[in-house]
């Protein structure tokens, strides 16, 4: 029996998990990776805040370069003596594989705690399964698998004791997002009960283990044939006793809890037939099915595994009912051409060996299957399914569940009617966007609830991939009794839609009961909202008898001074309807939330957001529902007739949510999807959109050129072509003399502008008359089809020939087409503008490995991608190898290009005489610089191609297939910082040490933007960030300068803010330049707490203070006798604060330690001084003082 | 011995060389160098709600736009949830500087709404402030607004703030008033221990290659300080309240002018912020050899005796004033 008082506390599982690892360690060396960063950044908060562990000492927390250096401080530390953690998931433990066997072989107790995640194969995902913590399964870890929320906080401890007892490393598991990021009522241990778990005397002993120049001795030696094996063999006894230490250790947390947990576990009919095995979060959804189907008679029951590894084959036998007949082993991995997967693997060789040695008299009937990769749903009706399976005479095997595998025939279909008695609970649906704070609120009301009630409560978020006016789904379940469901509700008895035009685009209302409460946040009031909703949600609301309540929750921000804040006011009126709790009982517990909430921003915030929640109980409003439906049947707009069948199909489920029902059969084989969809997904996720005036354009093409999402375009063409040119169309006479019959317009693509302002803001011209500029941010009308007539208008009008254009302006660089388009980056986004200007310099030959990051994502990521390809079909050849390997991978595309061209062009010498001697001279010889060469060289290889076709030997075949490579390609490594400075650094180095033609793009945010602002070494001095909570006091590292010792590596520092220009022509010499190049973008980011609106007024601010100097170093000029550095920008015109306190990186340590910001500001302004000092005095060296060049 | 000391409101001072409200009082150590140098009190830079309500909405977009939005950042920033936007510094720099100086601390406010003026007015009184000067910085550029509604609003501030808090008040006047003296006098009717002659208003300059109004503040000149000096000799003596002369004192001679005008104390920031915080000691000696050169003992000696109450013929200093300037020699 629990001898200790243990509080409640509503967390989610990463936060279960580093509570106890913190408390149970003195190192935590780590490296941000999604789904676990949030265990990493807990630890480092504690320990600035200076929380103790059990011994009353706060851990050393340490980020690393990667997690590959992590695992190596991990080993150290370990070795040292310290009880050493770390925090990982899916490519972060691969990286850790290496260590992880020193570490085991070495019997080094140690947990690593993992949010299971999926492997990058034909994709990465984010997503949960088990794939990474298999592939782990050889390192000599044991594997302890955590099912829940509570488990996940349990078994952070068992691991930990157990470790510490058995020397054997423990990598400590659970879901990936549905576990690390379900918020869930547990179980606090007690500081005491962890105290007690771990025995102090274990810890000296591995303090004692450790290296010790006092107690000499070595360890890691290289052994030789005759006695390496025997060595492996020693630790043998220690892998033997883990499963017994684990039970005992569990029998201990038992006593002292009351929770009680074995390595393996049997639940359901104790007269079962047939069984699941399983483990993860998927045991708590087919145990549930399994109990409740045995209630009602069925012999079902589920095993399982919390101790994979080692595998307890005893404890299997002995759990498992003697009269089971049939086994349904699920694993949440792939393991492509095994004879099945590893859970199944195991328990199959179990019964082998039990039936071999005559411990079982048979063996029953089992199969496995796969099931919830990359967090695919596990439902109570797909464990029935799997269930009913092994009924059948013969049993599916080797089955896939939740998918339909029409290829291989794999898949089970599931019994959709059934589902679980979920009456016990109340279950709601929230459907917000990422920025509107739903969340945020969502979060907050389990707290309420979970804390101040004995209510059990659970949540969790879905988020779409896109990172600008992404929707978020909150699925919220209350009840008496704990909450069990890791899945999504498909059931819900309350739904309320936070912004009003989802309920023309998404589908809301199937998930309702009938008799659900629809709460609306609508600009119409209980009398008009009617008449305004779609005949689809009409009638949904009418069959389903839902009662339907509206609040103007904008205006009521509005109106009380919190204009675009809908969540607390969204939040109120959910416990004002749901019941939850009652109703003056909800609103003075979010009194006391908000008051908690808001305990630093002052009494004036405290009393407007407790005003916004009292206004809006009275501006809640049911609405009285007509008996019929009066709205026309509004036809979806789906996908253009000009868009790939794949898109048009395959795609276009996705964008709908219905990606779930996409068969295999429908997938590509390899990961290869088309390019250029993005521009069939029109998200509209502003009502505003940018409008151009073109009596007042001077057409810079400034806008174009920093347009986040290529959504502005330019064209000028002769006049004639105005005819039949729609109402509206604008145009302008070009502003070049000697063109009288030339237009001009400029378009904005409205339904993929986010309104994010940077084009105002970079117009020149200001109407005198009325304020606005030439081109302005404005709401969009209603109706978009006159827009869309101009859009295709705009298309028809002749493209401009690459030829035509001066690639050396900005206003020439408008009317080059982008190769990048609506992506799904941040409104306002600082890197992409960098992207488009990339690809329309070089996009129809241009070759790109990405670095994993946030430019993978925005594009990378399904449904749609933004790399794009024009009408001749040509256009940049994407691709994601990893993060820590873009450097190499890029470079390996340049082997290619290289190695393929040297083979063409000895093919070509070959066959000359039979295609023609003065084509092969031409095509050998040809100068590529300029676009004019470029165009006649794919002319001759076009010529080239038409003469091979007609030539029957083997030489002319290859020729054709790399006759391309005659037209000159473009490699580019494009990443940000972290990748660049951090995790792939010594890569990058080195492909820039290789001499090799390759040019890398670093869209330099200074911190991980792409997994929530972690410190990088791009982080500048005085600013904070993750890992650097209290101001970063190293300096950033001067990449540019590392580059230039190289003496044969094209430099660049840009800032498109500062000076497009200068951008503009640094891209341009790196393309140009022989050899490898590096560019280094200054580029805004969400992660510096900017009002995005102005962050190319930040990007010329901080070249202005001499904190981004904009810097050329080109080797040619070295060749030439010349001075290679080149400082672009001026003398610093203002002082580094100026720039920095408009962003709240710098800013917030001078809220929290003013006095270390004030140091840290003059430091950073001494490196300033003397970086600009140094780059100044370059600037005046002559040629000799740099490496000279071959 | 020369007394330099002097009364503002119910604040004994050691001179009558008042810091006004500058950036310089951001750091608590210049605050003690100004005791250090002399000062009879230091007047803080001002509190603006205005810029707390846009730094908070700021923070909050910036906290509302990247906290929960995304699946793999949960949050950006390592504290931004304990990022204090408010009043929290500015009362901090109170506390400090009345634990470090021995000499009055005047905080100064800028508020914007009703909720600001007295929640902030209660803070600073909290804080340990010996008074508040009521800043309030108001350009009725919408031109409906009438010359009463505009003199209410000061009246209503200074009632309000006056009901809020017992330290006393002192208010920042601006010159653009139709009848400064009836205003003056409303003001110390509402409440007001001290009024403070004038505020300089920002006045934006205009670049005319970019249109854009380009704003500009430009440190006071010593000729300055005539229309203040004006008001206080009009002022002194007649309306029971303190006296604090601003604008253009850039050394003894002009804080004379003032002393000898009516005012209990010259404040002084252009000059400092020009010459150094030391300046204060130099002002200081000036004056004292000055008093001492005219026989003055005590600042009270001298302390108004060129107001218009010690003329023998006020009216004749009303007019006089308009028709000497017009006869200089200036004009000629």
């Amino acid at each position: 029996m629990a001898t200790n008082e243990q509080s409640v506390i509503t967390i989610d599982g990463n936060e279960a998990a580093a509570y106890v690892a913190y408390r149970v360690n003195e190192v935590c060396a780590i490296y941000p990776i999604t789904p676990s960063s949030a265990m990493a950044e807990l630890a480092d908060e504690w320990s600035a805040k200076g929380v103790k562990n059990i011994w009353g000492n706060s851990p050393e927390v340490i980020e690393m370069q990667s997690e590959g250096g992590a695992a190596g401080a991990v080993h150290g530390a370990l070795q040292t003596g310290s009880l050493t953690t770390t925090f990982t998931a899916s490519q972060g433990l691969m990286l850790m594989l290496p260590n992880m066997y020193k570490i085991a072989g070495e019997l080094t107790p140690a947990v690593f705690h993992v949010a299971a995640r999926a492997l990058s194969a034909q994709a990465l995902s984010i997503f949960g399964d088990h794939q990474d913590v298999m592939a782990a399964r050889t390192t000599g870890f044991a594997l302890l698998a955590a099912s829940s929320v509570q488990e996940a906080h349990d078994f952070a401890l068992i691991a930990q004791a157990a470790t510490l007892r058995s020397r054997i490393p423990f990598i400590h598991f659970f879901d990936g997002f549905r576990t690390s990021h379900e918020v869930n009522k547990i179980s606090l241990i007690p500081e005491s009960v962890i105290r007690e778990m771990i025995d102090d005397r274990l810890v000296l002993d591995h303090r004692e283990r450790a290296l010790n120049p006092d107690n000499p001795f070595i360890r890691g030696t290289a052994q030789n044939p005759d006695v390496y094996f025997q060595g492996r063999e020693t630790v043998n006894p220690f892998y033997d006793s883990v499963p017994g230490i684990v039970a005992q250790e569990m029998r201990e947390f038992a006593e002292l809890t009351g929770r009680e947990y074995a390595p393996v576990r049997y639940f359901g009919a104790k007269d079962a037939d047939r069984v699941i095995v399983l483990m993860g979060s998927g045991a708590e959804t087919a145990i549930e099915t399994a109990e409740f189907l045995a209630e009602s008679g069925g012999k079902t029951g589920v095993v399982q595994v919390s101790l994979y590894r080692p595998f307890p084959a005893n404890d299997l036998l002995a759990t498992i009912p003697a009269g089971v007949k049939r086994i349904a082993v699920l694993d949440r991995t792939k393991e492509p051409g095994a004879t099945g997967e590893p859970l199944y693997q195991d328990v199959l060789v179990t019964y082998t060996e039990a039936f071999t040695e005559g411990r079982v008299g048979e063996i029953p009937k089992i199969v496995g299957g796969r099931y919830g990769l990359s967090s695919k749903e596990f439902t109570p009706a797909m464990v029935k399914t799997i269930f009913d399976n092994l009924e059948l005479e013969s049993p599916k095997n080797h089955f896939t569940i939740g998918i339909i595998d029409d290829v291989g025939g794999t898949s089970l279909e599931i019994d959709n009617a059934f589902g679980l008695d979920e009456s016990g609970w109340t279950q709601a649906l929230f459907y917000g966007l990422g920025a509107d704070g739903t969340v945020g609120a969502n979060k907050n009301s389990i707290k309420i609830i979970g804390e101040n009630t004995d209510l059990f409560a659970q949540g969790y978020f879905v988020y779409d991939s896109k990172k600008s006016g992404a929707k978020t789904v909150s699925h919220l379940r209350f009840g008496k009794k704990p909450v069990r469901a890791p899945y999504l509700i498909s059931s819900a008895d309350f739904v309320a839609c936070h912004q009003f035009n989802f309920v023309e685009k998404e589908e809301m209302l199937a998930q309702a009961k009938p008799g659900a409460v629809f709460l609306l946040n609508s600009p119409y009031g209980p009398d008009e909202v009617w008449d305004n909703l779609p005949q689809r949600v009409q009638k949904q609301v009418l069959a389903k008898g839902l009662k339907l309540f509206v609040i103007d929750a904008v205006e009521v921000a509005r109106e009380t001074g919190m204009a675009g804040r809908i969540n607390t006011i969204m939040q109120t009126c959910f416990f004002a309807l749901s019941g939850v709790l009652p109703r003056d009982e909800a609103i003075a517990a979010i009194k006391k939330a908000i008051e908690k909430t808001y305990s630093k921003k002052g009494r004036l915030v405290i009393d407007k957001n407790f005003n916004a929640v009292d206004r809006s109980l009275e501006n809640l409003h049911e609405v009285s529902v007509p008996s019929a439906a009066n709205a026309a049947d509004g036809a979806f707009r789906g996908m253009p007739d000009s868009a790939p069948e794949f898109v048009r199909t395959v795609t276009q489920m996705m964008i709908e949510g219905r990606g779930d029902e996409i068969p295999v059969g429908a997938m590509p084989v390899d990961g290869t999807f088309p390019s250029g969809t993005s521009k069939y997904e029109k998200r509209n996720v502003s009502d505003r959109a940018a409008v151009w005036e073109p009596d007042l354009c001077i057409q810079c093409g400034n806008c174009g050129f920093v347009c986040p999402h290529s959504v502005i375009r330019s064209k000028f063409y002769h006049r004639e072509n105005l005819e039949g040119a729609p109402a509206g169309f604008k145009s302008a006479p070009v502003n070049a003399r000697g063109f009288p019959e030339t237009k001009y317009s400029l378009e904005v693509y409205a339904e993929d502008c986010t309104a994010c302002n940077l084009c105002y803001d970079v117009c020149p011209v200001t109407d005198r008359s009325g304020g606005g500029r030439a081109i302005n941010v404005l709401k969009k009308p209603e109706d978009l089809d006159p827009l869309r007539d101009r859009i295709s208008f705009f298309e028809s009008l002749p493209n401009i020939a690459r030829t035509e254009v001066n690639y050396s302006t900005v206003h020439g660089v408008q009317f080059l087409e982008p190769y990048f388009e609506f992506s799904g980056a941040c409104a306002g986004c600082g890197e992409t503008p960098y992207v488009k200007v990339l690809t329309q310099l070089f996009g129809d030959r241009l070759l790109v490995a990405n670095a994993t990051g946030c430019s993978s994502i925005y594009g990378g990521n399904l449904p749609t991608t933004p790399w794009t390809k024009d009408a001749a079909g040509r256009g940049p050849a994407w691709s994601n190898s990893l993060f820590e390997d873009n450097a190499e991978f890029g470079l390996g595309m340049r082997l290619t290009v290289d190695k393929q061209l040297s083979m063409a062009r000895s093919l070509l010498e070959r066959l000359r005489k039979e295609v023609g001697e003065a084509l092969a001279d031409e095509i050998l010889t040809a100068p590529q610089e300029l676009e004019s060469e470029i165009g006649e060289q794919r002319v001759r290889v076009a010529l080239l191609k038409d003469r091979l076709i007609g030539l029957d030997v083997p030489e002319a075949k290859h020729l054709f297939s790399l006759a391309d490579q005659f037209v000159h390609r473009c490699v580019w490594l494009v990443g940000g910082d972290g990748w660049a400075y951090d995790i792939g650094s010594a890569g990058l180095d080195h492909a820039l040490a290789s001499g090799k033609n390759v040019n890398v793009l670093v869209l330099d945010t200074e911190v991980y933007s792409n997994t929530g602002g972690q410190m990088s070494k791009a982080t500048p001095t005085a600013a904070s960030a993750k890992f650097a909570a209290a101001g970063k006091r190293v300096g950033k590292k001067d990449l540019a300068l590392q580059a230039i010792s190289y003496g044969n590596v094209y430099v660049a520092q840009i800032a498109m803010g500062a000076n497009p220009q200068q951008t503009l022509l640094a891209m341009r010499e790196a393309e140009a330049y022989e050899g490898p190049s590096l560019v280094l973008a200054y580029s805004h980011c969400i992660a510096h707490g900017i009002d995005m609106e102005k962050g190319l007024l930040q990007q010329k601010l901080a070249v202005d203070s001499g904190y981004w100097p904009l810097i050329r170093y080109n080797p040619v000029l070295r060749k030439k006798g010349l001075n290679p550095f080149v400082l672009d920008s001026t003398k610093p015109a203002i002082p580094l604060r100026k720039y920095a306190y408009n962003e709240l990186r710098y800013k917030v340590l001078t809220q929290t330690n003013p006095t270390e910001a004030e140091t840290l500001m003059q430091l950073a302004q001494e490196i300033v001084d003397l970086r600009w000092k140094t780059y100044e005095e370059m600037a005046g060296f002559g040629a000799a003082a740099f490496r000279p060049v071959i | 011995m020369i007394d330099i000391t002097t009364r503002y409101m119910d604040l004994e001072l050691r001179s009558p060389l008042v810091v006004s409200a500058n950036p310089l009082s951001q750091k608590v150590a210049n605050i003690v160098a100004m005791e250090d140098a002399g000062a009879g009190a230091v007047v803080l830079f001002s509190l603006f709600e205005e810029q707390i309500r846009q730094e908070a909405a700021m923070v909050d977009e910036v906290y509302r736009a990247t906290t929960n939005a995304f699946a793999e950042a949960s949050d950006f920033f390592p504290s931004l949830e304990d990022y204090a936007v408010g009043p929290g510094q500015y009362l901090e720099i109170i506390r400090q500087a009345k634990e470090q100086t021995s000499i009055p601390i005047i905080a100064s406010l800028n508020g914007v709404t009703p909720e600001g003026w007295i929640e902030y007015a209660k803070d600073i009184e909290q804080a340990g402030a010996d008074a508040l000067e009521i800043n309030v910085y108001f350009i009725p550029a919408d031109i409906r607004l009438r010359p009463d509604e505009v003199e209410q609003r000061y009246v209503d501030i200074v009632t309000m703030v006056r009901e809020t808090i017992s330290i006393p008040i002192a208010v920042k006047l601006n010159p653009y008033f139709s009848a400064i003296g009836n205003t003056a006098l409303r003001l110390q009717e509402a409440g007001a221990d001290a009024l403070v002659l004038f505020n300089r208003f920002y006045q934006p300059d205009f670049d005319i290659e970019e249109l854009k109004a380009v704003p500009n503040l430009d440190l006071s000149e010593p000729s300055e300080i005539r229309l203040p000096l004006l008001w206080i000799a009009v002022l002194y003596g007649r309306i029971p309240v303190s006296l604090a002369a601003t604008t253009g004192v850039h050394g003894a001679r002009e804080m004379i002018k003032y002393l000898l005008a009516g005012a209990d104390v010259a404040m002084v920031a252009s000059a400092i912020l020009k010459n150094g915080i030391p300046w204060i000691g130099a002002i200081l000696d000036d004056l004292e050899t000055y008093m001492d050169a005219m026989n003055f003992i005590s600042v009270g000696a001298f302390k108004g005796s060129m107001s218009q109450r010690h003329i023998s013929d006020p009216t004749a200093y009303e007019r006089s004033n308009y028709i000497q300037i017009v006869d200089s020699k200036a004009w000629r």
